[in-house]
């Protein structure tokens, strides 16, 4: 016989806060926008450093990815962050040449 | 922590991820699409990048709606955890109390969406064809690939809270809302045609109302809520790439 987990710890105040912070975190993003003070490429670089970090909120704590056990955690964490370093290293580089060259 | 007590002794393994098969298979598709998306993602961004004379045609108007529309989509991922808890505890009212208002978020963000795609256009940007076709072709194209894309993933998000919420009482009202949808956009608009999503929709979801009727438990509710929840991430990306990164203001 063996236990298979469907609860989790969290309590309500938890998800209220992760919301509250997704909320200020695209608050950010907007103003940012808004402000124009930065590049296109480093809008990007920023734009996604502030997206990975509301995408782990949501996966840890909305989709319960940090009450899972470690080897699902890692399975899945792993598997597609993978996928898009490989996506990242083909085309960003690429991306980047095609600006210094110029667009004929 | 509530566990689920597997009865029959020997008979199965345990599982390798500690947890119930529908949610590794859940996870397992969502593994999967994230990676479509984020291909699509990634095509937008390197053309993007590598086009100094990308177009800015999203104004303070269009940065406006799509904030609104990512609070939506925030608010629908508070309520549904709100569902998950409330299902594992059994309160099967305020569960389905919940699941309704995440749909009500979700139909919000889709309408308001609509609304934008009408706009844009009305403005002349078509997926063939957009109005700096000169330098930049694909913008029409990449743009609503990927929007259209994630909008009917939240489309089909609503049907599948809807069904889980209301069961064979949602058939009806997804009915007659494609009925009214249909009814209720000219005819040459994209909508016209694309409200049949929720035909298509309202039979898949009566097949599998019919052939395997039951009582969702609060696991189905947990696993409904991971797509939920992925569709929500997926506009976490979508919003800063494609409206902030094209923003005249």
């Amino acid at each position: 016989m063996h236990d298979v987990s469907t609860a989790h710890d969290e309590g309500k105040a938890v998800y209220f806060w992760v919301w509250g912070g997704l909320l200020f975190l695209t608050a950010v993003e907007v103003a940012l926008a808004y402000k124009q003070v930065l590049q296109p490429v480093q809008m990007l670089e920023v734009l996604l450093v502030l997206s990975v970090i509301k995408a782990a909120l949501i996966t840890l704590y909305f989709m319960h990815l940090k009450s899972e056990i470690r080897a699902m955690r890692w399975l899945l964490t792993i598997s597609v962050m993978g996928c898009f370093a490989l996506m990242w290293i083909f085309f960003f580089p690429d991306a980047n040449r095609i600006i210094h060259l110029g667009v004929k | 922590m509530a566990t689920v007590q597997h009865a029959v002794q020997d008979v199965y393994e345990p599982s390798l991820f500690g947890t119930y098969s529908k949610k590794i298979g859940m996870w397992l598709f969502l593994a999967s699409d994230s990676l479509t998306l984020g291909a699509l993602l990634f095509a937008y961004s390197y053309n993007r990048i590598a086009n100094p004379a990308w177009p800015t045609p999203f104004h303070k108007e269009s940065i406006a709606n799509a904030t609104v529309m990512t609070a939506c989509l925030l608010s629908s991922s508070l309520t549904m955890v709100l569902a998950v808890l409330a299902a594992n505890r059994h309160d099967k009212a305020w569960t389905r109390n919940w699941l309704l208002a995440t749909m009500f978020f979700g139909a919000a963000f889709t309408v308001l969406h609509a609304m934008e795609w009408t706009k844009l256009m009305g403005e002349g940007m078509m997926p063939s064809s957009n109005p700096w076709a000169a330098t930049v072709p694909q913008f029409g194209g990449t743009f609503f690939t990927l929007t259209g894309m994630h909008m009917l993933h939240v489309t089909i998000g609503v049907i599948y809270l809807g069904v889980i919420a209301l069961r064979k009482k949602f058939l009806p009202i997804l009915l007659g809302l494609w009925l009214v949808g249909w009814l209720i956009t000219p005819a040459n608009s994209v909508f016209h045609y694309g409200i049949h999503a929720l035909l298509i929709g309202a039979i898949v979801s009566a097949i599998i109302l019919f052939l395997k009727a039951k009582d969702y438990d609060s696991h189905d509710v947990e696993v409904s809520g991971l797509y939920w929840h992925f569709v929500d991430l997926v506009w976490m990306f979508i919003f800063p790439l494609v409206y902030l990164m094209s923003t005249k203001v």
